[in-house]
């Protein structure tokens, strides 16, 4: 799950990270209003999940109030990669003398979290890493003990040579840590991370991702979810306990198994289709996920037809014919639905699913092609 | 032969008495799995009854149901916030090989039970994932028994359905397994491809290979290196994902594109590029390995 950032920045002034104040604003009369009790002088920053804001426009310079609230009138409702802006940041414009980066990540290859930082801030790190690693030092904190003083003081000693600027950004080391590991997180960056021409040193940008595998224990960061900012096809699923991605084709997909549903993506789109959706109904037959997904996958008008692929192992096939059975009595679904279904009681299956009317394929290829087909005509 | 469980594997299965691994023991029993004990804290003393009249013993801890027993392998059901810790506590236990099945537990949670399993020399398998069976010896996790079949073929993947697809057509057309190993959909694991290919590339019953991968990460890549460099073994490799946008999960936590990392198009090109023979489809699979063990 991603936060905005000035959600991020909770976490990180909880953590004891000096940031400067913010306070949010959704109409342009609380940008004036938050900028005037600020001085006037302030950033505006269209808050969504979603890199490139600066070049997207989304993040303005004010001189004065007056101009927060032109610039807040702009931004809000915005349209960035898809999303629109519904809330800004105004916080505080800051004197900035150098801007440096510090990120931590999980590392897949060390199964660790994995320190990153440049001296060369507020830039796109990936493109830092993959042109010029050298200006990238690297720590991978031991999980038994994590970030140790002495590493965090290694990790500053990289970004300064000032003494004071060193001890100062050697503490925002180990807060990172603590605000990482505190909030569940995958990913936590401070991008730039500046110092001042009086010698202070403040993250005055903040991004996260957290792991949603943490959600269960964090009430207070699960509260910081922000629906407005995922397509409403995506909550209705997650709520539902679907796994879904919605893409851009017509063919709606209906799987059991990641691993599985992606492969019949892949060969909706080798047989000359494009699959509308990831979906991945889990392991469970319950009939109200099968309607769920349903709905959902129907709710797209782009969907021409519904394609089930199912291998049932542990999941019953004659549970998932049972769950369509009663997904198309309950709602009225439109585009038809082609079903392919193996494995576990198969037979029953296929008895249950003749009796209503449908038709099963047993391979893979054949419901797919036919799925495509059907597309298309 | 087979590789991580066979005739000898011991079982102790923590989390018994819960709805998943209740089920899940019985399904092992009637494969014939030596299901020696069962954990589960403050049920101790009980014991677990088989669908063929067959009980299990049922402990508080580990370590009494490993010194009671001589239990060798562990298979863990244990809800997510609980798993982590199951995990540690199976490597402190005397057991060398822990294959996770639980999905959902925390990363960082895992980083220390993977660093913890690794200082005391124990094997894991998963988490996020189907465990593994060896056709007509044994079977550890939730694999469906009726799809496999004895023979030549070893079979390691990151997806569950998916294997369950390739290797119901390998046993439809009469090509049987050695072992089939589901390593898990998760970012962190613990048994990773490289591991399952130099053990296949030991067992002399193991002829030919197959490997799933799927998108996010860089295991596939490096298990075609690994594969040029190691394997005597002919590999047959299928990935999945061709089609997911980047930055958008698709249902396992580790199936990510970050970036330009992790693409399918990437992972295929360096199968190919170390010799690993690339099915488009997944019925393509049987075909290449029919080739393959000629």
């Amino acid at each position: 799950m991603n936060i905005h950032e000035y959600q991020a920045k909770e976490c990180f002034r909880a953590a004891g990270i000096p940031v400067p104040p913010g306070e949010i604003a959704t109409t342009p009369d609380e940008a004036e209003a938050i900028a005037t009790r600020f001085g006037g002088m302030v950033v505006v920053k269209a808050q969504v999940h979603s890199g490139g804001r600066g070049k997207a426009g989304g993040v303005k310079l004010a001189k004065n109030a007056v101009e927060a609230r032109e610039h807040a009138a702009r931004i809000l409702g915005m349209d960035i990669k898809g999303l629109t802006v519904e809330k800004v940041l105004v916080t505080p414009a800051e004197d900035i003398a150098t801007e440096a980066y510090v990120g931590v990540l999980v590392d897949r290859k060390s199964q660790a979290a994995t320190f990153m930082v440049s001296a060369e801030g507020g830039v796109d790190i990936e493109e830092v890493a993959a042109t010029n690693p050298e200006a990238i030092r690297k720590l991978t904190v031991d999980p038994r003990y994590g970030i140790l003083p002495h590493q965090a003081h290694w990790l500053a000693n990289y970004l300064y040579d000032d003494p004071g600027l060193i001890k100062q950004a050697t503490k925002i080391m180990m807060q990172l840590y603590r605000a990482f590991v505190d909030s569940g997180a995958s990913m936590a960056e401070i991008n730039p991370l500046i110092t001042t021409p009086s010698g202070e040193v403040k993250a005055i940008d903040a991004k996260m991702s957290i792991d949603d595998s943490e959600l269960f224990r964090r009430p207070g960061i699960e509260a910081m979810r922000d629906i407005s900012s995922e397509p409403a096809a995506e909550t209705r699923a997650r709520e539902a306990g679907l796994s879904f991605v919605k893409l851009d084709g017509d063919v709606g997909c209906c799987v059991n198994g990641a691993g599985l549903a992606m492969a019949t993506m892949d060969l909706v789109k080798y047989y000359g289709g494009e699959p509308a959706n990831f979906l991945d109904i889990g392991g469970s037959s319950n009939p109200d996920k099968v309607v769920a997904a349903l709905e959902i996958i129907t709710s797209d008008p782009n969907v021409k037809v519904i394609l089930f692929n199912i291998f049932g192992g542990i999941t019953r096939c004659d549970d998932v014919a049972n769950g369509i059975v009663e997904a198309t009595r309950r709602i009225d679904i439109e585009p038809p639905i082609v079903i392919r279904l193996t494995g576990t009681n198969e037979e029953e299956a296929l008895a249950i699913l003749a009796d209503a009317g449908f038709s099963a394929y047993t391979s893979m290829d054949d419901v797919v092609e036919t799925a495509v087909k059907m597309a298309k005509a | 032969m087979a590789i991580f469980i066979d005739n000898d594997t011991k079982l102790v299965v923590q989390g018994i008495t819960g709805r998943d691994g209740s089920f899940h023991t019985r399904q092992m029993m009637e494969y014939g799995t030596q299901v020696v004990a069962g954990v589960t804290p403050g049920k101790g003393g009980q014991s677990f009854e088989g669908s063929d009249g067959k009980s299990v013993p049922i402990f508080n801890t580990m370590d009494e149901a490993v010194a009671t027993t001589g239990a060798n392998t562990s298979v863990i059901y244990v809800p997510p916030a609980f798993a982590a810790d199951a995990i540690m506590e199976a490597a402190d236990s005397g057991v060398g090989f822990v294959v996770a099945i639980t999905e959902g537990i925390p990363v960082l949670d895992m980083a220390r039970a993977h660093a913890f399993a690794r200082d005391r020399g124990v094997r894991v398998l998963g988490p996020n994932c189907p465990g593994l069976i060896s056709p007509g010896k044994s079977k550890v996790g939730i694999l469906p028994a009726q799809i496999v079949a004895e023979g030549p073929v070893g079979l390691v993947s990151r997806s569950g359905t998916l294997t369950y697809e390739a290797v119901f057509q390998l046993t439809n057309v009469g090509i049987g397994q050695t072992t089939c190993v589901g390593i898990g959909g998760d970012p962190l694991i613990g048994t990773n491809f490289v591991d399952c290919l130099e053990a296949f590339e030991a067992d002399a019953d193991t002829k030919a290979i197959v490997m799933i991968g799927e998108i996010g990460g860089t295991d596939e890549q490096e298990a075609a290196a690994f594969v040029k460099a190691n394997l005597s073994k002919p590999v047959v490799g299928f990935i999945a994902g061709q089609t997911a946008p980047p930055g958008r999960r698709m249902g396992h936590a580790g199936a990510i594109i970050s970036g330009s990392a992790g693409t399918a198009e990437e992972k295929m090109k360096a199968f190919k590029d170390n010799g690993i023979a690339v099915a488009t489809r997944p019925v393509d699979i049987v075909g290449l390995i029919q080739e393959a063990l000629g």
